[in-house]
């Protein structure tokens, strides 16, 4: 036996060893559109994930009552949230926290209520629920989540749920069989263009079992997004046309209405 | 119909918008002046940012003054020296209002500087034209002879140095003032998306002493100029020209503008400058209540930075 059969032996014995723990769950899903393109009349809409838990022979067999929890989000920006305050009579943006490539869509559905499907411990150490997502904001020198009650980031998922971009829904999933499941993802009017990470994770007795990821895209299409695209990215040019459609729409006026 | 507006980032109805530019374009034509102040105000009262607004007016300025500097341009009503002085100025206010604009976006104070700004302009504006108009209708109700303040000497202005000769306006006056008052319209013009004809005919009446013929005409160049200067700017520096905003709001506006200079013609010059020192009062006092009363919500989010694609 060669040098490098073995080691390829070692390395197929490895791989099937990471490949196979104790995990004996697989998660299967998909999303009805990979692609959603958006034209300028777009109203919202409603994407559809659908999936089912995999058994096999390592499942324990009296596991049966699993928990879903989905989260879907979307491009990461940098966003800044402001509270005015009353100085001098008037109402002046003072106080301002800046929230770090935080998504521009967020979305959380389960199957019940999150403190139904683990341990308060569980649920922040998975991130379940609104409260319990790391939400980075710069806190002083430091960059660091705070407190789900906090004016600041209360505020700001109260403003972006507000625009239906930041949701939870925790009777979203349902479970067709009792492996076989969908969920619905909304998506508003104003949802952000770009790409979606979609996660799913599966609890049982209040553990994670297993997860899987998918992705979905957001595309804007049509003259209002070209426009919108020209403007950021050919600022000059952008400049140049628009005056001199001004010029033009001036020039048209003083001869259509000439008197002389 | 409801028409998706890219840069605002909001649907609006096209009609409304539309309706706005015309009836904008009406009072401009009656009075003679750009409408910018009554035009940023409107839009933002609609819901459109103000940033968005005061960038998004300064072409539809651009037009319309584009069309009256043609028809005053004929009517060889323009002193192009004049014009040319005061656009030195002017460009200079443009080009220094955007880097103000742009600095106080990145505090987050842009709106409210925006609001206080029309609060103070136009309240002391519309007051002191108010006042006057007020004044030139009692005096021509006693039947005494409507005297605008007539300038018969010369002030300070006319001793500084750097004189020039205005032949078309028949003037003879020191550069210094014409560049600076240039550059306070340029500078106005580019942080609240006004003209600053409103301001602009006052000052050259009254402070340069140009003569009636060719002030309006004249303005109007400077105004054509800082406006077209402000869109190219605002286009680069912030990205926020909505250009189908002021495609709508353009169209509008110079159909409005020549209802509006024919309905101007049938009214007379007192009367003209009552309404008009009203409007700009309410339009100011309006911003004065949104500044006073509590907002409906004390928090704002805005995107800074976008993730690369």
């Amino acid at each position: 036996m060669t040098l490098r059969a073995a080691l390829a032996i070692i390395g197929l014995a490895a791989a099937s060893l990471m490949a196979a723990p104790a995990r004996a769950e697989r998660l299967i899903v998909s999303v009805s559109n990979h692609r959603v393109t958006v034209t300028p009349n777009y109203s919202g809409g409603e994407l559809v994930l659908f999936g089912s838990v995999e058994k096999d022979d390592k499942t324990p067999s009296n596991r049966g009552n699993y928990d879903l929890v989905v989260t879907v989000s979307g491009p990461r920006a940098d966003m800044v949230t402001r509270r005015k305050e009353r100085k001098f009579g008037i109402w002046i943006n003072t106080d301002s926290r800046q929230f770090l490539q935080v998504p521009g869509y967020l979305a959380l559905f389960s199957n019940r209520p999150f403190d139904q499907i683990a341990s308060p411990e569980v649920q922040r150490r998975q991130q379940l629920g609104l409260n319990n997502v790391l939400l980075m904001q710069r806190v002083g020198p430091d960059f660091a989540d705070v407190v789900p009650n906090d004016p600041f980031r209360s505020a700001f998922v109260r403003l972006r749920a507000e625009h239906g971009l930041y949701r939870e829904a925790t009777a979203a999933v349902t479970f067709l069989t009792p492996t076989l499941f969908r969920t619905g993802i909304p998506l508003p009017a104003e949802v952000p263009i770009g790409t979606y990470n979609v996660e799913i994770k599966l609890f049982s007795d209040g553990a994670l079992v297993t997860k899987t990821e998918t992705a979905f895209e957001i595309v804007k299409v049509g003259f209002e997004q070209f426009v919108a695209t020209t403007a950021r990215q050919n600022g000059l040019v952008y400049g140049l046309v628009t005056a001199f459609m001004a010029l033009m729409t001036g020039w048209m006026a003083s001869i259509v209405f000439r008197k002389d | 119909m409801q028409l998706y507006l890219p840069i605002a980032d909001i649907p609006v109805n096209v009609f409304l918008i539309l309706a706005m530019g015309a009836a904008v374009g009406f009072v401009s034509g009656m009075f003679g002046i750009g409408g910018g102040f009554l035009m940023t105000p409107l839009l933002i009262f609609v819901g459109i940012a103000p940033a968005v607004a005061v960038a998004s007016v300064a072409s539809h300025i651009a037009a319309s003054s584009f069309s009256g500097a043609i028809s005053y341009w004929r009517r060889r009503a323009i002193d192009p020296l004049l014009a040319a002085v005061l656009l030195v100025g002017g460009t200079i206010g443009t080009a220094l209002g955007v880097w103000t604009f742009t600095f106080l976006r990145s505090l987050g104070q842009l709106d409210l500087m925006i609001a206080l700004s029309y609060v103070i302009l136009l309240t002391t504006v519309g007051g002191l034209m108010f006042w006057e108009g007020l004044r030139a209708m009692l005096r021509s109700r006693r039947g005494g002879p409507v005297t605008l303040r007539k300038p018969g000497s010369h002030g300070w202005i006319h001793g500084l140095p750097l004189k020039l000769r205005f032949k078309r306006s028949k003037i003879y006056l020191s550069v210094i003032p014409v560049v600076v008052v240039g550059l306070v319209i340029g500078f106005i013009g580019a942080v609240m998306g006004i003209g600053g004809g409103f301001i602009l005919v006052p000052l050259m009446i009254y402070v340069l002493r140009v003569p009636t013929s060719t002030v309006i005409g004249t303005s109007m160049v400077l105004t054509l100029v800082t406006m077209v200067f402000a869109t190219m700017l605002h286009a680069v520096t912030n990205h926020l020209v909505d250009a189908v905003l002021a495609l709508i709001l353009m169209i509008g506006g110079v159909t409005g503008a020549q209802f509006g200079a024919r309905a101007g013609q049938k009214i007379r010059g007192e009367h003209l400058r009552l309404l008009l020192g009203l409007l700009v009062l309410a339009v100011g006092i309006r911003f004065a209540v949104e500044l006073v009363i509590r907002p409906q919500d004390l928090f704002s989010i805005r995107e800074t930075g976008g993730a690369p694609p």
